[in-house]
């Protein structure tokens, strides 16, 4: 950036919810805004125990208000069609209950959305897969969307190729579990399960998975299909089919991704140059405790990156804490910086 | 553009589409130079998609001049997997396009699936500008191009509707057809279409499914390449890089950045589902061995009554590894195959 250009905007700290106790955690914790679903299929992480009833999500918004802070509620899945007034009764229970913004992919529920609550903030889904600006460009253009979350396929270059030629607000994933599939384009789970992600809210679903001993170890399988098969010793992983050991050619291996997650703290400067406007940290379907230790670490890293980008460094800290909470799994850039390219 | 979310969305075509976009009435569309929207209404057509797979060119021309002489109605025409796969400049398949129309064929332009880079926009802006044939639109950047344009466009398969609600919005904005995604049961497009079609419909019925896109290549990867030295390794696949669980079932095809069902999904049998579904066109998936016994077979059982069950023998005889499935359109699993009623 030149020395001339006005310094870019802090970004807001999005953090996930699944109960009021993560919500309150995150809010205390550092978050600018807290993401949460209700509990059924109208959002993407519709898992059993998990998400919000009207009581729970009218305390967690006051909770959030009362400290200066926003709840954003991810209405995010595809209307089925046979069960479009859910989605409707979703967008009007948020509106109603006082959400700062919808978090939407679906066409339907965005124009529902934004004729019947046209003062309702509009917030488009990583699952409406907008993976370019003209894409964007169209879901402003009829919705009127004020932010758009941008899939986590596109490299850094594509980020700000992106922000320059919008006007809408950019989030980009920082944190947590990683899609190497672009979102809500994915088939894979509903090819084997026949529950789709993009209507059901869930992938690679906790009851379509079974373990088994077998001679050569443990299978993982999903729906009957085998996943993966661990050694006795070797540590077992969620399997997420993409995530799957498989043999192409005679050669088995992690035939799709490796099961990677994703940290992007080595990058935050760069992301705040871009003109990156808020940064969301995945995990829903995670622990109070681990949104509250990844909240933290991340308010630390985005209050530095600001206060100081040019003396910023990744604190040796906060890499310990977000590796513990990552579970012996990898962290790695994603598609923000390609080795592979 | 200022944003307009109170204004009602304005009809981007010439016309709102209107009562002829009813189930199954014959109506014309000549504005594109194209009569894509003529359709004898009780013909079932045949549609041959996007050909997804890297062919040699020779191969390519090849298997069209078949397509030419077949008895498919219409033809989906393009790359829409991978922008390095250029075997065929953009003029190379306008030429094919006309040569294609000449040989009877309604003729559709796709547009790639996943628009990422700034060389994804501008192959897609040569797609769209062109006006000489209907565009099929691979993702939501298409559906802004075209309908800034005032352009009808047929809505391809990776463009999500679950609902009735939502075909009308893209129907709104220039839609002159819709493809289902591929995952969308015969129920739920019955659904859609209840009290009459807002615009025809088309459904993936014969292929390994395009289930998945990423932004890397899973083909290169395989090959230890990285995308932008892959060697075109995918041209050694002309049906994808099969991929096999552990226990060596047939599982799922790698197709550069696409992720395909090993299964060839056939909906040979299921004639009265889709014609209650209010279906009123059928996508056959080129596959480099047979395709004219599948669009033969299709022919004959969704037009001239021939026996589904003896058509379906004929293409169980000619499946790739992972055989046949249905499931999807039967609201189960992708991959589940389960007999038909007939």
């Amino acid at each position: 950036m030149s020395p001339s250009s006005p310094s870019p905007a802090k970004p807001e700290l999005v953090c996930p919810a699944g109960s009021l106790r993560a919500l309150k955690l995150a809010v205390d914790a550092g978050a600018d805004a807290v993401y949460l679903g209700l509990r059924n299929a109208t959002n993407a992480r519709n898992f059993a125990g998990l998400n919000f009833d009207e009581a729970q999500l009218r305390e967690g918004i006051a909770y959030a208000h009362a400290r200066g802070r926003q709840v954003l509620m991810a209405l995010n899945t595809y209307a089925r069609a046979d069960a479009v007034p859910t989605w409707q009764q979703a967008v009007d229970a948020a509106a109603g209950l006082g959400a700062d913004a919808l978090i939407v992919g679906d066409i339907a529920v965005l124009a529902y959305a934004a004729r019947t609550h046209p003062q309702l903030r509009l917030h488009l889904s990583v699952q409406a897969s907008a993976s370019s600006y003209e894409a964007i460009a169209f879901y402003r253009r009829h919705y009127g969307i004020q932010r758009a979350v941008l899939p986590r396929v596109l490299t850094l270059a594509q980020v700000g190729q992106v922000l320059r030629h919008t006007e809408v607000d950019i989030e980009v994933f920082g944190f947590g579990s990683l899609c190497v599939m672009v979102e809500g384009r994915c088939a894979l789970s509903s090819y084997v399960t026949g529950q789709s992600p993009n209507n059901a809210g869930v992938c690679s679903p906790p009851a379509a998975v079974r373990w088994q001993e077998s001679p050569q170890g443990v299978d993982a399988r999903l729906s009957g299909v085998l996943i993966d098969r661990y050694a006795p010793d070797e540590p077992r992983g969620y399997p997420t089919l993409c995530k799957g050991r498989f043999e192409v050619n005679g050669r088995r291996d992690y035939a799709i991704e490796e099961p990677t997650s994703l940290n992007t703290l080595a990058l935050l400067p760069e992301l705040i140059a871009l003109g990156v406007r808020a940064i969301k940290i995945e995990g829903r379907q995670r622990s109070p405790a681990y949104v509250e230790q990844v909240t933290r670490v991340w308010r630390q890293a985005i209050d530095a990156a600001v206060a100081a980008p040019e003396r910023y460094q990744v604190e040796p800290a906060w890499t310990t804490t977000l590796a513990h909470l990552a579970e012996g799994q990898q962290h790695t850039l994603g598609a923000y910086d390609r080795p592979w390219r | 553009m200022e944003m307009t979310r109170t204004a009602p969305l304005r009809p981007a075509g010439p016309a709102e589409p209107d009562s002829r976009a009813s189930l199954g009435s014959k109506y014309t569309d000549k504005e594109e130079g194209n009569d894509i929207l003529t359709q004898n209404p009780d013909r079932i057509a045949l549609n041959v998609g996007p050909l997804l797979y890297f062919w040699p060119r020779e191969t390519l021309l090849h298997f069209y001049a078949t397509v030419a002489d077949s008895p498919a109605d219409s033809v989906t025409l393009g790359e829409v997997v991978c922008e390095r796969r250029r075997e065929l400049r953009p003029a190379d398949w306008l030429a094919l396009a006309r040569e294609l129309r000449s040989a009877g064929k309604e003729v559709v332009l796709a547009s790639q699936a996943l628009i990422a880079s700034e060389a994804d926009l501008r192959l897609l802006r040569r797609v769209a500008e062109q006006d000489e044939f209907m565009v099929e639109a691979g993702d939501v950047s298409a559906v802004q191009l075209l309908s800034s344009a005032a352009r009808r466009f047929v809505l391809g398969p990776h463009i999500n509707v679950y609902s009735r609600a939502a075909l009308q919005e893209y129907q709104r904005v220039g839609a002159a057809r819709w493809v289902a995604p591929v995952e969308l049961a015969l129920q739920a497009v019955a659904e859609v279409n209840a009290g009459g079609a807002p615009l025809p419909t088309e459904v993936f019925a014969h292929g390994r499914l395009p289930l998945a896109f990423s932004a890397r290549c899973f083909t290169a990867r395989h090959h230890r390449l990285s995308k932008d030295h892959c060697e075109f390794r995918c041209r050694d696949d002309a049906d994808g890089l099969l991929l096999s669980t552990s226990d060596g079932a047939p599982f799922l095809v790698l197709n550069g950045i696409q992720t395909q069902s090993a299964a060839q999904q056939c909906l040979i049998a299921e004639g009265a589902a889709l014609r209650a579904a209010g279906v009123t066109r059928l996508r056959l998936s080129p596959v480099s061995q047979g395709f004219d016994t599948v669009i033969a077979q299709f022919e004959a059982v969704m037009n001239q009554g021939a026996d589904a069950a003896a058509a379906l023998q004929r293409l169980r005889e000619l499946a790739l590894p992972g055989g046949l499935a249905n499931g999807f359109a039967r609201g189960a699993a992708g991959m589940a195959w389960e007999a038909a009623a007939c």
